[in-house]
């Protein structure tokens, strides 16, 4: 089952990758995950790995993942090494100027060889999963642009002091 | 499920490759006096004919359970069987759990658990499911469950959930292996508790959980469920009836536990099982207790045993304040 939410952020790419290749910041804008641990020594970039979890229903779901695909300020790809089958995908492109990205979030996820159980439930658990990553998505954005704010005063303030 | 596991020795647990975990001296010791004190219990004690011929049936009964082999558990079928059990617990029961990261990260440990729901027990359900998904299935969690459960026609899919009958051999054979090892204490006689007694822990004094947790130094970690006792009116446990049908001797039964569930109306003895009403199911775990950091390097089964249930039960009533309505929660 794939799910995907997509949403502009009044932000550079630049500033988007930061968030989403820091895992110390996932836990504070991504809606119903638990647990995004780094257990490897290098903590993003290609190779790095995390142990997930996200509620969904009764259980936090998730497992190890390992980051499969990094092409800088564009995409960012995860694939589960344990636990439920999954796959992530981080896509983001410059809009217009480069002062607004397109910001797209996708997840793929399973369990091979449970059948029906297994269809039904992707299909239950859906709605659940995407809602959570329409609201990480909000809450992104809303963090991703009070910090572009942020620096746009600072920026304006020190021209104003030279 | 009878999880008792310290206090009846049985024949079960006893294989071939049974030394492969055994790796403490003093466990091996404590086993070897175990298996003198059964060959004493299994022995021609019996005088006369009826009790000669109701140990003869209870031998047969015994002899039936599968042979525990911790290599039945089966990662990838539980795997497999995590979206219906997750269908189940969520749409059925709308589990919650909460408190896993209480669990230790790693090594043995044995989780202690109330139990509720007669012989459909939905905490258990509830609970592997979200160990299994916070943990991983390959984080090996083994369940004691009673000798009848696991060689009933049908049940035998629960050994590759790593389900073992309930006996000190097999309970210390998981817990040598590194495993996390869920037991009941109260066993049967908690689970077929009235319904009115639902948010009370009892374990009927039984302190197996805690002289195994001393000999392996093992931690404990409480693992408190509520909504069990709510998926169908159980009237009691029916001790007196076992006793009059020797259920007790000859199946290691205690109970003949009386219930109105569905679809039968009035349940007698629960062993086709019932299908539960849809009560809404929450487990708490709470923090690991070091057995030897908390009541020092010897410390009292009978203080650990009442600072465990005390502890519980305090819990349990914490969240039975939470409920609203039964069922509903």
């Amino acid at each position: 089952m794939r799910v995907g939410a997509a949403i502009d952020v009044a932000a550079p790419p630049a500033l988007v990758w930061e968030f989403v290749t820091d895992p110390a910041r996932y836990l504070h804008f991504m809606n119903g995950i638990t647990r995004w641990e780094v257990t490897t020594e290098q903590d993003r970039g290609l190779g790095a790995r995390y142990r997930t979890l996200m509620r969904v229903g009764s259980a936090e779901v998730g497992g190890l993942v390992e980051i499969v695909e990094c092409d800088e300020r564009r995409d960012l790809a995860w694939t589960s090494v344990t636990g439920i089958d999954q796959r992530g995908r981080w896509r983001l492109r410059e809009l217009g100027t480069g002062a607004r990205t397109r910001v797209e979030l996708r997840i793929q996820y399973g369990v091979a060889g449970s059948g029906i159980f297994g269809w039904l439930a992707e299909q239950v658990a859906a709605p659940a999963v995407r809602e959570n990553l329409r609201r990480s998505l909000q809450e992104l954005r809303r963090q991703a642009e009070h910090e572009q704010a942020r620096a746009a005063a600072a920026t304006r303030r020190a021209a104003a002091q030279r | 499920m009878d999880t008792e596991t310290a206090s009846r020795p049985s024949r079960n647990g006893h294989h071939a490759d049974g030394d492969r975990f055994a790796g403490a001296p003093r466990a091996r010791a404590a086993r070897a006096a175990r298996d003198r004190d059964r060959e004493t219990e299994d022995g021609p004690r019996s005088r006369n004919p009826l009790e000669r011929l109701i140990g003869a049936i209870a031998g047969g009964a015994r002899g039936r359970v599968p042979t525990a082999d911790l290599d039945e558990r089966d990662p990838d079928f539980i795997r497999e069987s995590l979206p219906a059990q997750w269908l189940l617990a969520s749409l059925w029961f709308r589990g919650e759990v909460r408190g896993l990261g209480n669990v230790p990260e790693q090594g043995a440990v044995l989780l202690v658990g109330n139990h509720s729901g007669g012989n459909v027990s939905p905490d258990s359900l509830v609970f592997t499911l979200a160990f299994s998904t916070y943990f991983g299935v390959e984080r090996r969690l083994h369940q004691l469950a009673h000798n009848l459960v696991l060689s009933m026609p049908g049940l035998g899919f629960l050994r590759k959930y790593g389900t073992v009958a309930a006996s000190p051999e097999n309970a210390a054979r998981a817990l040598e292996s590194g495993a996390a090892v869920l037991v009941y204490p109260g066993g049967d006689h908690e689970v077929h508790r009235p319904s009115w007694e639902g948010n009370k822990v009892n374990f009927a004094g039984r302190r197996g959980f805690v002289r195994l947790a001393l000999e392996h130094d093992v931690p404990i970690v409480p693992v408190v469920s509520i909504g069990g006792q709510e998926t169908a009116l159980f009237l009691g446990r029916g001790e007196g009836l076992a006793r009059t049908l020797m259920l007790d001797r000859l199946f290691r039964l205690k109970v003949l536990p009386l219930s109105i569930a569905v679809p039968w109306g009035l349940n007698v003895g629960d062993f086709l099982g019932h299908v539960p009403l849809p009560a809404k199911i929450t487990v708490e775990v709470l923090p690991a207790i070091h057995l030897r950091d908390r009541f020092g390097p010897k410390p009292d089964v009978d203080e650990v045993y009442d600072h465990v249930t005390t502890t519980m039960q305090e819990t349990l009533d914490a969240l039975a304040e939470e409920r609203r309505l039964p069922i509903i929660g």
